[in-house]
């Protein structure tokens, strides 16, 4: 048997193994020098994902290559999100680098964990095979568990750590039955061999259709759709904010590679049967994470709550590539485009959210209050008319990325005959904009009950700047994003 | 015709604000000195879009287009016409009399609320100038923002109810709009245009949802009985300076809504509601002057008179004739002129007495002769007194009506006898009769700044009641074509 082997092609798979390696070196220099240069660990990383993205770059040629006997896949969508990984992670790394280091956080294995996830996702993305699929899965979510708890000292940490372990890995454990169901009725664990398989139409409906129950319901969880959402708010409000500024970004770009994967690659055939189930699942989030998030005085809980209603919005579009049961390719690319551009403009939205409370937190202070955003604009002007961007933007006001990244899905929504559904979309939304202006309203309108002076280092402060921008930047010129989006989908379907 | 003129309209003030925002609070005399500087250039360069505006064509003038959003065929496309072009000219005249109006009256963060009108005043001539149905709601929705903080961070103490209510209220509005544009898009094949959706035939049942959906979008901001009630919060809480600009300019954006979108594109069911919309037209004139009747703040009584007024606008729409409709129009411009001169008139008792109510005023006069005369001249023309602009716009609205139906007519006509009721009684209770009290004695007369803001608002009031053909004459041909489009049935 041995002498069939044949070495795979590496080459799709680039930047995974370079990541792989490097998390070795990063461990290792952590060993010996962790104790008196914590820089170097938080450096390597950053290069690390640097050299990923340089990799990534280099490697791209808009071609599809499959690689490890059709396991693996990498394809312009996998790159376009890959890249769009390393960019969070980054951010992400850099925003929470003073944050970590004032609460003693910052140690060898807060950056390995990261990076782990980070390959984690890097595989969701490039998944071709349900098993490769649920490789990345895991290796993302232990990782993730571990980053929650990695505060052992805070009790609340520890608990939401728990509680994602118990709930992730039931998650797990209904996403692995229900592809175990559709390899007993198609034969294949290969989501090309999946999709092929159902074309011809010839599986055992009732085994698909309870397949893919449970592969949605594992979806739903990673995505935080009600009803599989109660995660979320704990989780968000429970781990360390840098780690919930983790979460709540990256992990999205991957969630969504994953739904794509399953649900439209493999299931595309079943489409009719999880639009269904998306639905319901899409207007449920959108419903109950802007009415939720009105009754949070927290503000890592109410944008948690936020966080399933803008999934729904995502969802929404998820939902709406086809019509009727009828196949349109230009529909489809519209609606997961759309789809597509939500994730990457939330993405962007909630890492600017979260680094404003970074921003506002110091050595022995968490500012995770709402009331720690008043008269922000007294005490800075600059970084309050950031948050009223980001805050507007989430709200879906133009002339931010937000709006456009509604208006995309609600158009794919419309087309595909859902006008109800936009409806009742656009008027939760109404809702929604409630708890953003309260945001607003507590800059701008009120005194400040906190006059400390903000203390977060340059590097937090231009990034955030920076984001800030780039969420009104995207908003006046929106077209570019748009057009990647839309190319990236069209040459990887 | 290429000609950037109104992406400078646009921008000049919106770009102009970022170094006022920049200089920051500190700096007094420089903010102020700059931001009235962008206002007067953003109103110099919405001149030439008068002088050299070809009044015998109805079509769009000084077009821009050029792609925006590729991926869904959004454009940057603006022009205006007959109808549009007066407001641009207004906007950017209030707004210089904004910023001249808070010169010395806002003492905290005066950068950022000068700046804050800055941007509104660019937002709004683009809503004014915009073409592409996308555009318009991205400028039109954009401007709840400077809003909202205006009324918000400079109010009074309830102005953090009013700011919400104000912008809640006119998202619920707008988000329906958004959601008739898209079903548009994608009806007439993948077109934003504007122009387009004119042509484009539409069945009678969803030309009644359109309708609907922009009814509530425009019917709040107008705003039209009942949707009416954030208005007089909005009013009493904001500055002076939001206020000005809401009964001004914001309120005209509702009533050009239906000009521009509900008229046009959804003619039948305009016809088909057209009962609905004059008598809720009617509600407002005849009920809400009533309402006005009993207020003992002066802005709330200023506030349900501007609803009483832009109810005479949207029955001047709804009874399709060209008087009726230019009518509306002149009555939108000078409603503009006096009811801004009628909240800075309150202001400027306002910033002595820090108190809006009749009953703590009496025998001003005394006081402040030459305000008194020029508040006096300006509630006469709210009133509608022949020989100010507040009377021929009305006059021609009534003259519509009755060509429409008698009884119509004779409701509206009833403003005449409301009008004066409500405002002359005001005036005479602030300021006729003995000096009522040991404040009022203590008031100053108005300094050159504040007359020079009244006084130039007095001109334009004058002016447009003597001698309207300037105003009316742009209008003429929009109006027709207007008119032509609203007669030819899509169905």
């Amino acid at each position: 048997m041995l002498n069939n082997f044949v070495m795979p092609d590496l080459y799709p798979a680039a930047p995974e193994i370079f990541l792989l390696l490097m998390s070795f070196l990063v461990l290792f220099v952590d060993l010996i020098f962790g104790a008196t240069h914590r820089w170097m660990a938080a450096m390597l990383t950053v290069i690390t994902l640097l050299g990923c993205a340089a990799i990534t770059l280099v490697t791209s040629d808009g071609q599809t290559a499959l690689t490890f006997s059709n396991m693996f896949v990498d394809d312009l969508l996998a790159d376009f999100l890959k890249l769009m990984t390393y960019l969070a992670v980054i951010m992400m790394l850099v925003y929470s680098r003073q944050y970590m280091a004032d609460r003693g956080l910052d140690k060898g294995e807060f950056y390995v964990l990261v990076l782990y996830a980070t390959l984690g996702m890097m595989v969701m993305i490039s998944a071709a095979n349900f098993v490769t699929m649920y490789l990345g899965l895991e290796l993302m979510s232990l990782s993730l568990y571990g980053l929650v708890a990695i505060d052992r000292d805070s009790r609340r940490a520890t608990e939401a750590a728990m509680k994602y372990f118990v709930l992730g890995a039931l998650a797990s454990g209904l996403l692995l039955y229900g592809m175990s169901m559709i390899y007993g009725a198609t034969g294949s664990l290969e989501i090309g061999g999946v999709a092929q398989a159902l074309y011809q139409g010839q599986s055992e409906k009732t085994v698909l259709v309870l397949g893919l129950v449970f592969m949605v319901s594992g979806v739903a969880f990673k995505l935080g759709l009600v009803p599989f959402h109660m995660w979320i708010p704990d989780v968000y409000h429970g781990a360390p904010t840098a780690v919930t500024m983790f979460i709540g970004s990256a992990p999205k770009l991957a969630a969504f590679a994953m739904a794509l994967r399953l649900l439209v690659y493999a299931l595309f055939a079943l489409a009719v049967d999880w639009q269904k189930m998306l639905l319901i699942m899409a207007v449920l989030s959108i419903g109950l994470g802007n009415l939720a998030a009105i009754a949070q005085s927290n503000i890592k809980r109410m944008l948690a709550y936020s966080a399933i209603s803008h999934m729904g919005y995502m969802v929404l579009g998820l939902m709406s590539g086809i019509i009727g049961g009828q196949v349109d390719p230009f529909t489809a690319v519209n609606a997961y485009s759309s789809a597509l551009y939500y994730t990457v403009a939330y993405v962007l939205m909630s890492l600017g959210a979260f680094g404003m409370v970074l921003l506002l937190s110091r050595a022995g202070y968490e500012a995770e209050n709402l009331e720690d955003f008043k008269g922000l604009n007294q005490r800075s002007p600059w970084f309050a008319a950031m948050m009223l961007i980001i805050m507007f933007s989430m709200a879906g006001i133009p002339f931010f990325v937000g709006f456009f990244a509604k208006f995309a899905v609600l158009l794919a929504a419309i087309k595909a005959g859902y006008t109800a559904v936009a409806v009742i979309a656009v008027m939760f939304s109404l809702i929604g904009a409630f708890y953003y202006l309260r945001v607003v309203k507590l800059m701008y309108f009120d005194r400040p009950v906190d006059s400390a002076p903000i203390t977060a280092g340059l590097d937090l402060r231009v990034l955030l700047s920076l984001n800030g921008l780039a969420v009104a930047g995207f908003g006046l010129f929106p077209d570019a994003l748009m057009m990647v989006c839309t190319t990236a989908l069209m040459r990887s379907l | 015709m290429n000609s950037q003129l109104l992406s400078l309209a646009i921008w000049v003030p919106i770009l102009g604000a970022l170094p006022v925002f920049w200089i920051g609070s500190e700096r007094r005399t420089l903010v102020r000195w700059l931001s009235l500087a962008v206002a007067l250039a953003g109103f110099l360069v919405t001149l030439p879009l008068y002088t050299a505006f070809d009044a015998t064509q109805a079509g769009m003038q000084f077009v821009e287009q050029s792609p925006w959003i590729t991926r869904f065929n959004v454009q940057y496309l603006l022009g205006v016409d007959g109808i549009s072009m007066p407001f641009i000219l207004l906007n950017s005249f209030i707004t210089v009399m904004v910023v001249l109006a808070g010169w010395e009256v806002i003492e905290e963060k005066q950068a950022q609320y000068m700046g804050a009108f800055l941007v509104m005043s660019g937002l709004m001539n683009g809503i004014f100038s915009a073409l592409d149905g996308v555009l318009f709601y991205v400028f039109f929705e954009a401007s709840l923002i400077p809003m909202y903080i205006i009324i918000g961070a400079w109010g009074g103490p309830n102005r953090v109810y009013a700011a919400i209510k104000f912008f809640l209220y006119t998202l619920l509005g707008s988000l329906l709009m958004l959601v008739a544009l898209i079903w548009l898009f994608l009806e007439s094949g993948g077109s934003f245009n504007i122009l387009d959706w004119h042509q484009m035939r539409i069945g009678m049942a969803p030309q009644i949802l359109i309708f609907i959906a922009f009814l509530v979008s425009f019917a709040v901001k107008v705003p039209m009985w009942p949707v009416h009630t954030w208005l007089p919060d909005a009013h009493v809480e904001a500055p002076t300076g939001g206020s000005v600009v809401l009964a001004a300019i914001a309120l005209k954006l509702g009533a050009y809504g239906f000009v521009r979108f509900s008229l046009p594109i959804v003619p039948d069911a305009s016809h088909y509601l057209a009962p609905m919309m004059i008598a809720l037209s009617l509600i407002a004139v005849v009920y809400i002057g009533f309402v006005a009747l009993v207020q003992t703040d002066m802005k709330k009584l200023i506030a349900y008179s501007s609803i009483s007024h832009m109810g005479f606008v949207t029955l001047g729409f709804f009874i399709f004739n060209a008087i009726g409709v230019e009518g509306a129009l002149v009555q939108m411009i000078s409603h503009g002129f006096i009811s801004a001169a009628m909240f800075l008139c309150v202001g400027v008792m306002y910033d002595r007495m820090h108190s809006r109510m009749i009953a703590d005023y009496g025998g001003v006069v005394n006081t402040m002769p030459k305000f008194a005369a020029l508040f006096v001249f300006f509630a006469m023309a709210n009133s509608g007194l022949p020989a100010t602009s507040g009377f021929v716009g009305e006059f021609m609205v009534i003259l519509g009506a009755i060509k429409f139906n008698f009884w119509v007519g004779f409701a509206a006509a009833t403003t005449l006898i409301l009008g004066a009721a409500y405002t002359l009684w005001m005036v005479k209770r602030v300021v006729f009769g003995e000096v009522a009290n040991d404040h009022v004695a203590k008031l100053t007369d108005i300094g050159a700044r504040e007359f020079l803001v009244l006084g130039l608002l007095a001109v334009c009031v004058l002016a447009m009641g003597l001698y309207p053909f300037p105003f009316t004459e742009v209008m003429h041909a929009s109006v027709d074509n207007l008119l032509k489009h609203v007669a030819a049935s899509k169905l």
